[in-house]
């Protein structure tokens, strides 16, 4: 019941209708997907601030710029915000509400008043969870844990807000996630049989099965955490008969689904670039397409790796720990199947791609030393350190921020119709991938000398690998800033992008720059795979990094 | 703009939508099919959601029965019955208007939709009395347990048969049975709705996805119920 004409809907989507009101009550997912993506990258800057805020107080050993109580606020609002209003939404909210439904060859997502629906619910989550902050803000740590967060007093309205924050964030992630899932199944374009799939859609599909699946149980598990500090509920209340180690279980049933949830969108992001700038079919798509299944499956069969040191039974630990272990073959072959598409490929190495390849690197490591977390002696000895920190962020921030950016880097000329600048961008993407090893990487070396995490204060002994640590975010931050900048510069000053700046098979390259509002004129007709490069004819290989009548 | 390989097709309107198909829907049966998908999703987080409690009951009985055994005597097990009685009634009333509503009789239609909501209404007085009693005895969550009307001053009261942990039965039993009457709630709304849009006529043999779907999430409310009243209910 489209209300609008033929020339309307062929027309560049941000100037088809104008006014204010045509963003606010857009049911267009690129528009929608642009939206999320300005409050996702605020959400970004805030949580950065806090974790600058963090590493800043660790430069010096002994108090530094803040108090201790400061200190705990500051990095539970770094993990609750980058967990719950960055990552989580950051790549199937932002860049998969614009990209998902022109792979698909659709005209919008199944459901576009859901959609628009989840992006408000996502500002009243976001909301919340800001008037916790107003009220003094909560020193829980981001993973809620009774009784952390029942016990002080005090502390109730801001704790009720924060989880409230949370539980309505929930549900901006299932909607999206169900949006996807239905529309991969119902709105795919003719000839688009699901082994022509971008890995992007299959990395998207994967991820909407754990949102769908995930989610609601920490709906109910935050539900459950406020009547308790309501009512006094007794379930997870030690202190009234509870049993604190159910909350965790309850927790992280959803919460290691959602390290997948941000992590195989990365995997996602970038299984499109090496393609791309390989120009190459990917090497075992279909391994890789499973492996994004594989990893939504073992991802909630191995919750209980977070608790070792909880105090569960010996044969729980040995059973999970033994379960963790099958991570490790999903995501080798992700990296082992994306290492053979480089092999022989013609490799550019344009700004997207240099993501990709940290992305490879970052990963790996993230990956590998998981396995030292996932045994179970040797987490005894790691559990709670540095170690934990510097391993997950390899993943979170080396692996999906990184393919995030990446993925952004990749598609803002389609989105924007503006082409940034490479220099900028290339400077931006080595600082960061600089940057980031020398923050993270000494935290390795303090985990394992036995550093705790959250801490306020450490042994004097630690201090020379904390002060590296914090000029490595430094470090860090300015390639981020760098690369905000040549982005927003692009939008002042960019040269109009082509329609195929990289030269790409993929369908949503086939589409005018800027897309149309309906994403194409006439449904196209899918004919090959999406990585097909062997039978690409020379005209769709052509890469016009610039639109052909853009004045300089 | 497109490559020989990738022809494009013939005109993405081969023939005109049906004023009931939305524009980024290519006939009215993908859009019927996409709509039963997205319900069938959205019920199956339902689940996981009430999946949560049926845990946490599971767990909490499996340590403390002695408590559930107490507790649950306090239940009124007559009121529990009625009220499923009326609930699996409301179902078929409920399948009963998508069977009309296939056949493209309107006024059967909003007949039976009445009755489901008249159902639903019956089922949310018993539970007002059923909740008003609890309230009086102080049969109440948590720290409340005792006290009448959620009256800390009021005498901690009367119930020396029943253990102290019977609060967190009473709080479950609140929970459980609170976040099911909300989802009688939010049925009664979308039930509502779909009359109003059948009164209106919007909908035909060809066109009666949203009495289908109205009537499909109703299932769930109903199924949800016909495990929470054994679990709570009638475990002596």
């Amino acid at each position: 019941m489209s209300t609008h004409d033929e020339a309307t809907l062929n027309t560049n989507y941000l100037t088809a209708t104008k006014g204010w009101k045509s963003w606010a009550f857009t049911l267009d997912h690129k528009r929608i997907g642009l939206m999320y993506l300005v409050f996702v990258l605020a959400a970004f800057l805030a949580g950065g601030i806090f974790a600058l805020l963090v590493r800043t107080e660790l430069m010096s050993h002994g108090p530094t710029i803040v108090s201790g109580p400061t200190y705990n606020k500051l990095f539970t609002l770094h993990g609750a915000i980058m967990v719950f209003l960055f990552i989580i939404p950051s790549i199937p909210a932002s860049l998969g509400n614009f990209i998902l439904p022109i792979q698909l060859g659709a005209k919008d997502v199944a459901f576009p008043k859901l959609n628009l629906l989840s992006f408000y619910v996502y500002l009243c989550g976001a909301t919340l969870t800001l008037l916790s902050i107003a009220h003094g803000s909560v020193d829980t740590g981001w993973t809620f844990y009774t009784p952390y967060s029942l016990q002080d007093p005090e502390a109730a309205t801001k704790v009720l807000y924060m989880t409230l924050g949370v539980f309505v964030l929930g549900f901006s992630s299932i909607l999206t996630g169900l949006n996807f899932l239905v529309s991969i199944h119902k709105l795919r374009a003719p000839g688009l049989t699901w082994t022509r799939l971008p890995l992007f859609i299959w990395g998207m599909y994967a991820t909407s099965i754990m949102q769908v699946l995930a989610t609601p149980v920490l709906a109910i598990t935050l539900l459950m955490l406020v009547f308790e500090r309501v009512f006094g509920l007794g379930i997870f209340d030690p202190k009234l008969g509870g049993d604190p180690i159910l909350f965790q279980h309850f927790f992280w049933f959803y919460s290691h689904p959602a390290v997948y949830i941000m992590i195989v969108p990365g995997m996602a992001v970038v299984s499109e670039l090496f393609a791309t700038f390989s120009r190459r079919v990917i090497f075992g798509y279909f391994a890789v397409a499973m492996s994004s299944l594989g990893l939504a499956l073992v991802g909630f069969i191995v919750w209980a790796h977070h608790m070792f040191t909880s105090g569960m039974s010996e044969f729980a630990n040995m059973l999970f720990s033994a379960l963790t272990f099958l991570v490790a073959i999903p995501s080798g072959v992700k990296v082992f199947n994306w290492t053979a598409t480089l092999y022989k490929g013609s490799i550019s190495f344009a700004p997207p791609m240099l993501y990709a390849l940290a992305f490879l690197f970052l990963f790996t490591i993230g990956g590998l030393t998981g396995l030292f977390l996932g045994t179970l002696n040797t987490d005894i000895h790691l559990h709670d350190t540095y170690f934990v920190v510097a391993h997950f962020h390899y993943v979170m921030m080396g692996g999906t921020v990184i393919g995030f950016i990446g993925g952004l880097l990749y598609w803002w000329p389609k989105m924007t119709g503006k082409m940034y600048h490479f220099g900028g961008a290339t400077v931006g993407a080595w600082l960061t991938f600089i940057g980031f090893n020398v923050t993270f990487l000494s935290q390795f070396v303090l985990g394992s000398r036995g550093m705790p995490r959250r801490y306020y204060d450490y042994l004097p002994e630690f201090e020379s690998l904390h002060r590296v640590s914090t000029f490595g975010a430094y470090i860090l931050a300015s390639g981020l800033f760098t690369t905000a900048g040549v982005l927003i510069h692009s939008l002042a000053k960019g040269r109009a992008a082509g329609r195929n700046p990289w030269g790409s098979v993929a369908l949503e390259w086939k589409t005018q720059t800027p897309p149309v509002f309906q994403n194409f004129e006439q449904t196209p007709i899918i004919t090959k795979g999406p990585y097909d490069y062997h039978l690409a004819s020379d005209e769709e290989l052509v890469e016009d990094l610039y639109a052909p009548d853009a004045a300089e | 703009m497109s490559s020989p390989s990738d022809a494009t097709a013939h005109d993405a309107h081969p023939h005109e939508h049906p004023s009931y198909v939305q524009h980024h829907f290519d006939t009215a049966a993908q859009q019927y099919d996409t709509a039963k998908l997205g319900m069938w999703v959205f019920i199956a987080t339902e689940i996981l959601m009430f999946g949560g409690l049926f845990v946490a009951y599971a767990l909490m009985k499996a340590r403390e029965p002695d408590v559930f055994i107490a507790g649950h005597h306090y239940l009124n097990k007559e009121m529990g019955a009625l009220n499923t009685v009326v609930l699996l009634f409301s179902s078929l009333t409920a399948a009963l208007a998508v069977r009309s509503s296939q056949l493209g009789k309107r006024n059967e239609t909003s007949a039976w939709l009445v009755t489901t909501i008249l159902c639903a209404c019956v089922f949310l007085v018993v539970k007002y009395f059923e909740y008003s009693h609890k309230i009086e005895e102080g049969l109440l969550p948590g720290r409340y347990f005792g006290h009448p009307f959620f009256d800390m001053s009021a005498a901690p009261a009367f119930h020396e048969a029943l253990p102290s942990r019977a609060n967190m039965f009473f709080g479950l039993y609140f929970i459980m049975t609170g976040l099911h009457g909300l989802h009688v709630l939010i049925g009664m709304g979308i039930l509502s709705w779909v009359l109003l849009r059948n009164i209106r006529g919007e909908f035909s043999a060809e066109y009666f996805t949203a009495v289908d779907l109205g009537a499909l999430y109703w299932h769930l409310v109903d199924l949800v119920w016909i495990y929470l009243f054994p679990l709570l209910y009638l475990i002596g």
